[in-house]
């Protein structure tokens, strides 16, 4: 690679700003052990706009590289890597969204979000009196099994396309190479267990806690992750009980769905609780401040589907299923369709990136 | 802990620290620890605190048998043998293998008292063996110790700047200091003294050094200005190291005046030619491979006209070191890149020229002596010696950085400070304020933070046991 520094026009201006920083910290490399974005940082002295993009969506602003940093103001280099990096993952999201629109307005309104909501939840109302079924038990009372999977099914399906385009155009944007098993299973298993978020000591990152290490966002991350992911199952093994066993809800507890449902919908909460709380304590400057509104929407917005869940599963035989049913779905749908224009995407451009980076050769050293 | 400048507190402290990076935090963490209450006064502002300790990156450690996170074994004679060659036999052995053998036990130490390692940066392998590199570097090592510091009930003050330490007989009465701007009177039962070296104080080496020492980089911190040893020696504390020499390093001329650390290094010099004003060469850029000679080009660049000196590299060689920050000058021909850079074109294509007529066919080897020198020139490339005959062809502008200054204040085993009439009880100095004793001259790699560790521990020990 050539040493040409001059930079080249540079898309947005945070792409500018992330690799003048950058720039300073391949001359340092003193955070080298923190996390994945400096070794791969290593691997070239000048930095395309791809290259960024991709050590963008390595960075999870656990902010160590901030509070170890003898750049940042008042020095005149003003080093504050994981703002810029959030800034230009952000607006990576944006960038490769499809529509870009959706995205620009979703990442950072969180009255947006809200506003989709309340719309959402008068269709929902208007759903369940103008639809009602004749016959059916539990909430297929107030909403056909069949209508709901017309709604869901391409509410689902349509946002996980617009991803998978997104994720097409980042692929390009970053240059990641043929993907292999392998890749796939080490990227996995970073996520799996948030490596990068352990600080590389395992005693956690900085997020809330100024120069203090903290596991807490790991933790609360982590029950958020697992709980959506027995939430998604619980739906998953419904479906799978509705049409291969013709059991249909509302199921008993002792059954898989509630099994893992309940547990999940309790971690999901404990999880948006936490989440939301921490985000309250951390320093709004270290990250992307323009989304700020639209992050803490998005918590709230999971809490509230878990939340909505759990309070539908209480009310089990009582009147309050109809208006509850409505909510909950209301929210999830909101939640399904906003998933390629809200934080939600960070989990399959992170995934990808660590894909990419699993690829990719080892960083070389210099020659000191 | 007080995060603001407080400016007076209720009671008398055992212990007052006067300084706030590694040698300081040391030391009040070890009397802390043994009991005594401590007070910490760093005259850096909160975002600025830990002096030069911010900007290191590892220490250098004796040990054994492999010891997370470094490998093989460093022993004893080894290590003292690696600081005879740097310091050229100007050290105190007695000490300097004190600190050699106490820096096996300052690994776990540092461990327990919250700073992380690192397995060796991808640059710099060949230090895993002797060097254990801070996760995050210096800074994360400061923080690490201040907030270990605070779970013990250490206070400190910042921008609390030490302008006297007042000396009776054979003691030390109080402080005199200036916190926020404030003067203030600071009592306590002892004292360490930790307040680094003096190269932020320009005046101060352009008197030991000379006027050129104005156009000189100070590599770290502003804050360490030798308010404190200037004291100490008008008070007749009997001193170590030679006034007039310091440890400078050529380092990108377009680094800030202060603080710029690290990310200033050049590590081209071998790769290059390196010139001065006049567009002349003046000594072999290739006499050895570079974290040996790294220290010897500060003090031969100080010697060329205006303390300036301008490496040239062509396209051959230019990723073959560590970038440093600033992007290179960059030009097609020797004379567009030595007109960008300020130098007479028509001199440089004559040094050049005779430059390149004068390197010799051979094998081109980066990181060996490769034995590749010129033939017929006065002054000769010893290895490394190709042409410069590929464009486009790049140039680094060199300047001296000072890392290190080594006049200090002379301190026995026990890190006592002695004064006119012997030693002075309840007065102990650690970190560079003293490291003159050790490192009389040169610089070995991490054996600033060694001494630091080291002396600080002595110091908040022997400073504990005399107020128990
Ligand atoms: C860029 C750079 C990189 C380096 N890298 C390494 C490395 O990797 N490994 C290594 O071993 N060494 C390294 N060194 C050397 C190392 O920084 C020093 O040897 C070491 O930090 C000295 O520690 P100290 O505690 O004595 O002084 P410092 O850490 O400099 O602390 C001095 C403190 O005293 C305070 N102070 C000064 N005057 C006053 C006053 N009048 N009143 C109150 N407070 C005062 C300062 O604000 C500061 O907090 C490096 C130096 C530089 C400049
Ligand atoms: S964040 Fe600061 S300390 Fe870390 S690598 Fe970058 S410049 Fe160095
Ligand atoms: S904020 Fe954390 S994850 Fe991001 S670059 Fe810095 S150390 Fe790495």
């Amino acid at each position: 690679m050539s040493l040409d520094l001059t930079p080249t026009a540079p898309l947005l201006s945070a792409t500018g700003e992330a690799r003048r920083q950058i720039e300073i910290c391949n001359a340092c490399r003193y955070c080298e052990g923190f996390c994945s974005v400096f070794p791969a940082m290593t691997r070239q002295k000048a930095f395309a706009d791809g290259d960024l993009t991709q050590l963008a969506n390595l960075c999870h602003n656990c902010r160590g590289c901030y509070y170890a940093c003898q750049y940042t103001a008042p020095h005149e280099f003003a080093l504050n890597i994981p703002a810029a990096l959030a800034e230009v993952r952000v607006e990576s999201w944006e960038r490769l969204a499809r529509p870009q629109a959706l995205a620009r307005l979703f990442q950072s309104h969180g009255v947006a979000m809200a506003g989709l909501l309340v719309a959402a939840l008068a269709g929902f109302f208007w759903a369940l009196a103008a639809l009602k079924p004749l016959a059916g038990a539990g909430f297929y009372a107030h909403l056909a099994h069949n209508t709901l999977v017309a709604i869901f099914v391409p509410a689902f399906l349509l946002p996980l396309a617009l991803i998978a385009l997104s994720l097409r155009a980042y692929w390009r944007e970053v240059g990641g190479g043929r993907v292999r098993l392998a890749h796939l299973l080490q990227a996995m298993d970073s996520a799996a267990r948030m490596k990068n978020l352990s600080g590389g000591h395992g005693e956690g990152c900085n997020f809330e806690k100024g120069d203090r290490f903290s596991d807490r966002r790991r933790l609360f991350h982590q029950l958020m992750m697992y709980g959506f992911l027995l939430c998604f199952a619980a739906t998953a093994s419904g479906t799978v009980m509705h049409y291969a066993f013709g059991w249909e809800a509302p199921y008993p507890l002792f059954s898989l769905p509630k099994l893992l449902g309940v547990p999940g919908g309790a971690m999901m909460l404990a999880g948006a609780a936490g989440l939301a709380l921490l985000k309250l304590r951390a320093d709004p400057a270290l990250g992307a401040r323009r989304v700020w509104g639209g992050e803490m929407a998005f918590i709230l917005l999971l809490g509230f589907v878990a939340l909505t869940g759990l309070a539908l599963y209480a009310a089990t035989g009582t009147g309050a299923v109809g208006p509850l049913l409505a909510v909950h779905l209301a929210a999830v749908m909101v939640l399904f369709l906003l998933m390629p224009f809200s934080k939600m995407v960070h989990g399959f451009f992170r995934l990808a990136a660590l894909v990419a980076e699993a690829g990719k050769p080892a960083p070389v050293g210099g020659a000191e | 802990m007080t995060d603001w400048p407080q400016t007076s507190w209720p009671e008398t402290f055992d212990l007052a620290v006067v300084g706030g990076g590694n040698a300081a935090l040391c030391a009040a963490i070890t009397a802390a620890e043994a009991g005594a209450s401590v007070l910490v006064l760093e005259g850096a502002p909160k975002p600025y605190r830990g002096g030069n300790s911010r900007h290191t990156r590892n220490f250098r450690c004796m040990h054994r048998a492999p010891m997370d996170p470094l490998v093989g074994s460093y022993e004893e004679d080894e290590y003292f043998h690696d600081l005879m060659l740097v310091t050229k036999g100007k050290t105190d052995e007695g000490l300097a293998r004190m600190a050699i053998r106490s820096s096996e036990e300052c690994l776990p130490w540092m461990k327990a008292h919250g700073v992380r390692f690192q397995p060796s940066l991808s640059g710099t392998l060949s230090l895993g063996r002797t060097n254990a590199f801070f996760l995050g570097g210096g800074k994360a090592l400061v923080n690490a110790y201040y907030n270990t510091a605070q779970d013990l009930g250490v206070k400190v003050a910042y921008e609390a700047q030490v302008t006297h330490v007042h000396l009776d007989g054979d003691r030390i009465t109080h402080l005199q200091a200036e916190i926020a701007g404030k003067p203030v009177t600071v009592q306590a039962r002892a004292f360490v003294l930790a307040s680094g070296g003096f190269q932020a104080d320009i005046d101060w080496l352009a008197r030991a050094w000379g006027p050129s020492a104005r156009n000189f980089l100070i590599r770290g911190t502003p804050y360490n200005r030798g308010v404190v040893l200037r004291d100490m020696l008008d008070q007749g504390a009997e001193s170590v190291g030679d006034p007039t020499q310091c440890h400078a390093v050529a380092i990108d001329g377009r680094a800030p005046k202060y603080d710029g650390g690290i990310v200033t290094r050049l590590d081209c010099v071998p790769f290059s030619i390196v010139l001065n004003q006049k567009g002349e060469r003046f000594y072999d850029e290739g006499e050895d491979v570079w974290p040996k000679r790294y220290a010897i080009w500060g003090r031969l660049v100080a010697a060329q006209p205006d303390q300036v000196g301008y490496a040239l590299i062509d396209a051959k060689s230019i990723d073959l070191f560590m970038p440093s920050v600033f992007p290179p000058v960059k030009a097609d021909t020797i004379e567009e890149l030595a007109a960008k850079m300020g130098l007479d074109p028509q001199a440089v294509r004559r040094t050049v020229d005779g430059f390149n007529a004068a390197c010799r066919p051979g094998k081109f080897h980066p990181t060996e002596l490769d034995g590749l020198r010129t033939e017929g020139l006065d002054i000769a490339k010893t290895n490394w010696a190709r042409p410069l005959d590929t464009a486009p062809f790049y140039g680094y502008q060199l300047r001296p950085g000072v890392t290190f200054t080594y006049l200090g204040l002379k301190v026995d085993a026990r890190a006592q400070v002695h004064g006119p009439g012997g030693p002075i009880r309840n007065l102990w100095a650690a970190g560079e304020i003293m490291a003159g004793s050790i490192l009389g001259q040169g610089y070995l790699a991490g054996f600033g933070m060694t001494i630091g560790t080291v002396f600080g521990r002595i110091a908040g020990k022997e400073a504990a046991a005399h107020v128990a």
